[in-house]
């Protein structure tokens, strides 16, 4: 265990170097800022390394935890810590950090400083979220988030990108602000305490654990998104640039279904299993109605953003099925999701910058042109349709097992998508990469350049290091999982 | 009847004597004045005010303290309602200075001077415990308001505006005065504490006091600028000159939750269940109308007006889940959270106001939401602070807006009244939509005017610093939340 205030430094480190990135201010600076950026995601990113390396796998508790009071007035501390089930997420997050920014590198010429900066405290705020232990901590970082989020979309993104910025902010305020008064609710209830784990064993009756899951079920399932307040996720991912688009499928999406594992099991248990037959429902509508949407888009960005709802749609399922195998799937599929997705959007990306066009059907044959990029975009959309040896299979195997124990039915539906997922992915790829070069705008393509080499390299990597031995992942959950399961299993009504 | 006369005790009333005397002596002073750019009045008055904070830290004793035959009082509520008041109008004076010098009509020594006499009816109100004082002290402030509007006269909007802000504010001030009279009659006094009594002791006759209350409640919503009394403020928000606007859109904020604590919860709390229930509906009312009607406005100034008025329903929140079937139990966390929301609009709104006088020049109103296109490409630094304020005042964290609404609502869930706290969050939700749009004008839009900044050096240094406070403040609340809880434990 480190003496070193880790996760603080994890959440202000990117932030303070996003401020000061941003006092640079003028494009004149430009290859300052990047480099910058740069030092700081990486800064950033170290400070994580040692929180999986340092963790007691065998502790299902808090692990790193800080403590210190921040508003008496009303009992609200400043209280951080990870255990086996977020700890991954923080690492993931100041990884796709530094992808984010590498990613921009050449393509953002405008108020790049700016750009940079909205991401490094964007990354800072989302590991706020992931290592809160307060409510209201939790809920400050959880809204904060958005204001980068609209700035990005809004800024840097397509023709449509200021209908798609207020959609995105104001479907997830409405969420949130529900889940703010849940919060005051529990507040109350627990006698004038924030703290989650204090609510963790708050006894609550079954009428006022419906509402309130049902109040953390809206803030969630539009975080997530899941069926049928999924709208808003296809219109950010087609505006926002490349960089946004990888944050908000790598990890901003992992926020809401954190967020079921933080609030609604543990504290909500017995209308968590009530109620776990609509979740259960509305993630098989995800994964098979949205599987089949993802199966008609002709927009490559639009086909990928579908794909995330369909592979969340996974995750949820896996959490509620109250068992230590779906849940533990569930978070290796959002961990893998967050490296399989990132990696297609910025393979669309790469193709994007080229032809400045998103359409499947403006492509066609790039694999003449693009050999190198066409072996690694093949990689991740096997991984993306879940093809054994990559991550993508694990975490579907896994939390598909764990459906096959809860209802057979069920385990037959989520199957399914294993279908439809390898046939929107690898028809897209048909379709875009294979056959003759379709135009003059694919004629003129260049391969990838070391800096996207680099990129699509690491995420290669990790992809098939997740796939072939996802033991290092599997095994920091398994005690945290355990518990989680041992405290859902008993009754909070008295 | 002379043996009975005493000296009242004058310490508790030094520094309305202080602003009073030195509102004088500067009309006078004014007048020998030669400089066409008014330094020495304005640094007189600043000098005033900040002298008026000094005398308050050194006369505070933090007792109730009753003087004047008990019409005026001071108590830490007003100590600490007076000082926030004297630290708006330093600023709104710094932030108005360069756009009154570009006009020439505004440019008089009497700008100054009014706005004097407005911020002592402000300490009368804050400090009154008697009808008559509360009388005194808002007319005081609106007749000085009145004649603010009404300084650049030139402008037909300036005049139109004085003229419908007058004739609404007397018909407010009739209504009040009638509420008044009426609760007068039920319980035989004016004093606000001895209302109280005679109300506590019982006997008094019920259905005449309802109907003043009626009125009085009417009268005060006049004042605060609450659906369905609120038609002046768009109006009078739009048409004023924009430093008045700034002027009356933060100041009196305070002044007017200070009476609305001193007549329903100092005087009338025994009624609580009575004005509660007509306050609930008239905040619903408020953020409702406010909120829905701002996002169809393209004049910043208007789109602010309508804000103000969702703000105010918002602050009322906290004034209604005080005492929740006669059980008094939640009513300092109640009340402290409302006066923490006033304080905190205060310091968004000085602000945004001053975000528009920063952008104005001579000839040049900046008053339309369009005139904030591209601002981030002209001023990333303003725009920056914009941003904040924009976000703060939609209540988004970490900015004091966030911790105002949280502060209040959970006042109101304390008090078990969660449908009303459901309301309020999605007409903010409806709320969030317009400051949003600021925004994205600011930030997604190219600009049209390439014109840069002229705003003098210390109007950026302090509003920098407003931007920035909006955002500590947001970090750390705590400051300014026990200080409120503090002096209300302490005055009520």
């Amino acid at each position: 265990m480190s003496t070193y205030p880790l996760l603080s430094l994890a959440i202000w480190i990117p932030i303070f170097a996003g401020l000061v990135v941003l006092s640079i201010g003028s494009d004149r600076n430009a290859p300052l800022a990047r480099m910058l950026s740069l030092v700081g995601a990486v800064a950033a990113f170290l400070i994580t390394i040692p929180l999986w390396t340092g963790f007691d796998v065998a502790n299902g508790g808090m692990q790193f935890v800080e403590l210190g009071s921040w508003i008496p007035r009303f009992n609200i501390n400043y209280h951080l810590g990870v255990d086996g089930i977020s700890m991954l997420f923080v690492v993931l997050n100041a990884f796709v950090t530094i992808i984010v920014v590498a990613a921009g590198w050449e393509v953002i010429q405008t108020k790049v400083a700016q750009y940079n900066a909205a991401f490094l405290i964007m990354s800072g705020l989302m590991n706020g979220i992931f290592t809160s232990l307060d409510g209201v901590l939790f809920y400050v970082f959880f809204e904060a988030s958005l204001i980068p989020m609209y700035l990005i979309i809004g800024v840097w993104g397509g023709p449509n990108r200021v209908y798609a910025a207020f959609k995105f902010f104001l479907y997830t305020l409405f969420g949130s602000l529900l889940f703010l008064i849940a919060l005051m609710y529990l507040f109350i209830q627990s006698g004038g305490s924030f703290s989650i784990l204090e609510w963790h064993k708050l006894p609550i009756g079954l009428g006022a654990q419906v509402w309130l899951f049902l109040a953390f079920l809206v803030a969630f399932a539009v975080k997530v998104p899941m069926w049928p307040v999924h709208t808003w996720l296809p219109d950010a991912h087609v505006e926002a640039p490349t960089g946004g688009s990888i944050v908000l499928a790598a990890i901003a999406l992992k926020l809401g279904a954190y967020g079921f594992l933080r609030f609604s099991l543990p504290i909500l248990p017995d209308a968590s299993h009530e109620l776990s037959g609509l979740v259960v429902a509305l993630s098989l509508i995800a994964v098979v109605y949205i599987g089949f949407v993802a199966l008609v888009q002709e927009d490559m960005k639009k086909l990928v953003a579908y794909s995330s709802i369909a592979h969340m749609g996974f995750v949820t399922l896996g959490f509620f099925m109250f068992s230590p195998m779906g849940i533990e799937g569930a978070l290796v599929q959002m961990v893998s999701h967050g490296f399989v997705s990132g990696a297609m959007f910025f393979c669309i990306g790469v193709m994007y910058d080229r032809v400045h066009s998103r359409q499947i059907a403006d492509y066609g044959g790039v694999v003449n042109k693009m050999p190198k990029f066409a072996a690694l975009f093949m990689l991740f959309t096997m991984a993306n349709a879940g093809l054994p040896a990559t991550s993508g299979f694990v975490g579907e195997f896994m939390v598909i097992l764990g459906a096959v124990k809860f209802n057979f039915w069920v385990a037959f539906a989520a199957a399914s998508s294993m279908v439809i997922g390898a046939a929107y992915s690898l028809w897209m790829y048909k379709r875009v990469i294979f056959g003759d070069v379709a135009n003059h705008h694919v004629e003129e393509l260049s391969d990838i350049n070391m800096r996207e080499f680099a990129i699509l390299g690491t995420l290669a990597i990790a992809t098939l290091w997740m796939g072939l031995y996802p033991q290092p992942f599997t095994e920091v959950m398994h005690a945290s999982v355990n518990d989680l399961l041992r405290h859902v299993a008993i009754s909070k009504i008295q | 009847m002379f043996d009975n006369f005493v000296v009242p005790n004058l310490l508790p009333a030094a520094p309305e004597m202080f602003l009073a005397v030195m509102a004088l002596a500067i009309l006078m002073i004014d007048l020998l004045v030669k400089d066409s750019r008014r330094t020495v009045t304005f640094v007189l008055t600043q000098l005033t005010l900040i002298g008026c904070a000094a005398i308050q830290f050194a006369t505070s004793t933090g007792e109730v303290t009753y003087t004047f035959s008990n019409m005026f009082v001071d108590d830490l509520m007003s100590d600490l309602l007076k000082l926030f008041l004297y630290m708006t109008v330093v600023i709104v004076m710094f932030y108005s200075r360069g756009y009154v010098i570009d006009r020439e009509s505004m440019n008089k020594g009497e700008y100054y001077v009014l706005a004097l006499f407005a911020t002592l009816g402000m300490m009368v109100m804050i400090s009154a415990n008697h009808f008559l004082t509360i009388y005194i002290g808002i007319e005081l402030l609106s007749l000085s308001l009145y004649a603010m509007v009404a300084m650049n006269r030139d402008s037909v909007a300036s005049t139109e505006a004085a003229m419908k802000y007058f004739v609404l504010g007397a018909l407010a001030s009739g209504l009040l005065l009638y509420g008044m009279s009426m609760i007068y009659g039920a319980t035989g006094t004016l004093e606000i504490t001895g209302i109280a009594e005679r109300l506590y002791g019982g006997g008094v006759n019920k259905s005449v006091l309802v109907f003043g209350l009626v009125f009085l409640v009417a009268g005060l919503a006049f004042k605060l600028g609450v659906v369905p009394f609120h038609m002046w403020i768009p109006d009078v928000y739009q048409g004023a000159p924009t430093s008045v606007t700034l002027f009356i859109g933060s100041a009196p904020k305070l002044a007017a939750f200070a009476i609305v604590m001193r007549l329903l919860v100092n005087g009338l709390i025994t009624m609580a269940a009575d004005w509660q229930t007509m306050l609930i509906v008239l905040s619903v009312l408020s953020m409702a109308i406010g909120n829905l009607a701002a996002i169809a406005q393209t004049n910043l100034k208007r789109m602010l007006a309508y804000s103000a008025i969702s703000h105010m329903g918002f602050m009322l929140l906290g004034i209604v889940t005080g005492v929740v079937g006669g059980d008094a139990r939640y009513a300092l966390n109640a009340y402290s959270s409302s006066m923490f929301y006033v304080i905190a609009y205060v310091l968004m709104s000085a602000g945004t106001f001053g975000m528009i006088l920063l952008m104005a020049r001579a000839g040049f109103e900046a008053e339309e939401i369009s005139d904030f296109k591209g601002l981030n490409k002209r001023s990333p630094w303003f725009a920056g602070i914009m941003l904040m304020l924009m976000f703060s005042m939609a209540g988004v964290p970490f900015f004091i807006g966030f911790f105002a609404k949280f502060s209040v609502l959970q006042a109101v869930v304390a008090a078990g009244y969660i449908w009303l706290a459901i309301a309020a969050v999605l007409f903010s939700l409806i709320g969030a939509f317009y400051y949003l749009r600021v925004v994205k004008v600011m930030y997604f839009d190219a600009p049209t005017d390439d014109t840069p900044l002229t705003a003098p050096m210390d109007m950026r240094i302090l509003i920098s610093a407003n931007g920035l406070a909006v955002a500590l403040l947001g970090i750390f609340p705590q400051v300014i939340m026990s200080l409120c809880a503090y002096a209300l434990l302490r005055s009520l």
